[in-house]
């Protein structure tokens, strides 16, 4: 081998040798700014959280305040944004994916489908705020504020949703159809199980996203001081975000840190979440095959 | 002499070399009937004025080299290619003198009439029993939970696969080696109790064991169904099938009776692509 060559190789190993490490400073970058995170808000927040922090309701003074009231509301909210998107997201996705092809008009609702899951959240809070709760009547209400998060979320669940559908192999419903099934019982039987795992892990993302929301419950009206639970549909609420954020704005570093303490119970609520998806996902997966 | 004129004049020497040999012979009713049919993927025409007349219980295997318009053909025969966007069908298909393109068919019903195995085995993600099942259950033919078992046993017997299976009828489909899953793919279309088989190149991967077993499977089978084959091993066709149609660039250029396709064609295009000069 000529020197020149052997030299190209050498330089080409120590460019591929480069690349990696740059590779692995920018991973550490990332995982350590976000450890670093967990650790300061663990570290202000974890000893303000005990039993007595998560089944008070909000109080004037630092050390009797809780988050009963914001946690009871965060979840109530989740599930009626669940109960409104899901099957709404699903079902446009279905029609979407398997029955509109490829026309026109189903490529430019595709397309504006994607623009809305990039809409910031405000917009669809001021939406929220004069859709449900002024021209429906709703008020500042669990339905008006559920119904706006299901807006905001009902575009990732369909993309979500459509990507899992799409990833269904052809194979799989053309032996379906050629047993003489119909469109739907394809659909049923063979592509929405095949497809569940995946419309799950979008759904929790979609939801997880719901639960972090700030602004547009912000502007339709969700109030920090609410000293009681969230027991209906048209209860005033707040959730935890909105809770986090009052106490952040106050001057008193004893508010502080009521503030980093509902953070750690916030992010504990979304990992949560996230572990019950992975492992519905894993459980599914294992028991698809048998 | 034009392109087409030439085409049309093949596909007219084939349906009369079919006369000829009994293929199509006046009286005996084709199971399948083919008339002037023409296929279209968008623009590009894939199938070009193919007739031709599929026998009852016998095996008719498609030949050509790739590309040729005999998977297409096959898929046209249960509108397996009506799933496909943008395709489009002229000319009449007759399953026992019922036009399938006609617009009171139903395709549902048609495709539970004709069944399909594809080249590719795809058992669904679930379980032995259930993959045989399934069928039965959307169509809602089996009365009880019993009878739901013997109609799994009954067509996993005529697939050859009970011996193997029966006692992990409960065991994933997707566990099972290819052959299995290939002949479990074929109990599954046997379950619903078609009169037609449609096979698109079933046993192209698999080993030679398992091809053999299939090519038996086929064999047992004609007794009961109506076979068509696609393939691309010309020695399969050579040995499981009693007709063989020679498809080359979308047009039907012979078919007649296997050993004549095999031994004395008529059109050089034929000699030339079975004694393996061009494909």
């Amino acid at each position: 081998m000529t020197s020149a060559g052997r030299r190209s190789i050498i330089w080409r190993r120590r460019l591929d040798r480069a690349f990696e490490g740059v590779a692995l400073a920018v991973l550490i970058l990332a995982l350590g700014a976000l450890v670093a995170l967990i650790w300061d808000i663990v570290a202000d927040g974890a000893s303000r959280v005990s039993w007595d922090f998560i089944t008070s309701f909000p109080s004037r003074r630092p050390e009797q305040a809780g988050i009963w009231h914001a946690l009871t509301g965060s979840i109530f909210l989740m599930v009626v944004t669940a109960v409104l998107a899901v099957p709404i997201g699903i079902g446009a996705a279905i029609y979407l994916e398997e029955y509109g092809g490829r026309r026109f008009l189903a490529r430019l609702i595709e397309l504006n489908i994607t623009n809305l899951a990039a809409v910031p959240s405000i917009i669809y809070g001021l939406l929220g705020l004069a859709v449900f709760v002024r021209t429906l009547g709703m008020g500042r209400s669990v339905l008006a504020g559920a119904s706006t998060l299901a807006l905001l979320v009902l575009p990732v669940v369909i993309l979500s949703t459509r990507e899992a559908l799409r990833a269904v192999p052809g194979s799989l419903r053309e032996g379906s159809y050629a047993l003489g099934a119909t469109k739907w019982q394809t659909i049923w039987h063979q592509v929405l199980p095949v497809a569940f795992p995946g419309i799950l892990t979008g759904l929790i993302l979609a939801l997880s996203r719901a639960v972090g929301e700030t602004a547009p419950l912000i502007t339709i009206g969700a109030v920090a001081f609410v000293a009681f639970v969230p027991d209906s549909l048209s209860s005033p609420f707040t959730v935890l975000p909105i809770q986090i954020f009052n106490w952040v704005s106050r001057p008193q570093t004893a508010f502080h840190v009521n503030a980093a303490g509902g953070i750690v119970v916030l992010v504990g609520l979304l990992m949560s979440m996230n572990a019950v998806a992975i492992w519905l996902r894993d459980r599914y997966q294992t028991r698809g095959l048998t | 002499m034009s392109a087409s004129a030439r085409a049309s004049l093949a596909s007219l020497g084939a349906l009369a070399s079919g006369r000829s040999v009994g293929v199509a012979a006046p009286g005996l009713a084709a199971k399948i009937d083919v008339r002037a049919l023409n296929f279209f993927y968008g623009t590009t025409r894939a199938l070009e004025h193919v007739s031709l007349r599929i026998a009852p219980n016998l095996v008719t295997a498609f030949i050509g080299p790739s590309g040729c318009g005999k998977s297409t053909f096959l898929r046209t025969l249960n509108r397996m290619n009506d799933i496909i966007p943008g395709t489009r069908v002229e000319g009449q298909v007759l399953i026992d003198g019922i036009d399938i393109y006609g617009s009171d068919m139903d395709v549902v019903q048609l495709r539970r009439q004709v069944g399909m195995v594809f080249q590719k085995s795809n058992p669904f993600p679930k379980s032995i029993f259930e993959n045989v099942a399934y069928g039965l259950r959307i169509n809602g033919l089996a009365g009880s939970a019993t009878d739901l078992a013997d109609r799994v046993e009954e067509s996993l017997i005529q697939a050859a696969l009970w011996e193997e299976v029966k006692d992990r009828l409960h065991a994933s489909a997707l566990a099972m080696s290819g052959g299995q899953q290939q002949r479990l793919c074929i109990a599954r279309a046997l379950a619903v109790r078609p009169d037609i088989l449609l096979m698109d190149e079933p046993a192209s991967a698999l080993d030679p064991i398992a091809t053999q077993r299939i090519e038996e499977l086929i064999y047992d089978l004609k007794k009961r169904y109506t076979i068509a084959i696609v393939t691309h091993n010309m020695q399969q066709a050579a040995r499981v099938s009693d007709h063989t149609a020679f498809f080359w660039l979308g047009r039907l250029i012979e078919f007649d009776q296997t050993e004549k396709i095999f031994t004395a064609p008529t059109e050089k295009l034929t000699e030339d692509y079975v004694t393996g000069r061009f494909g």
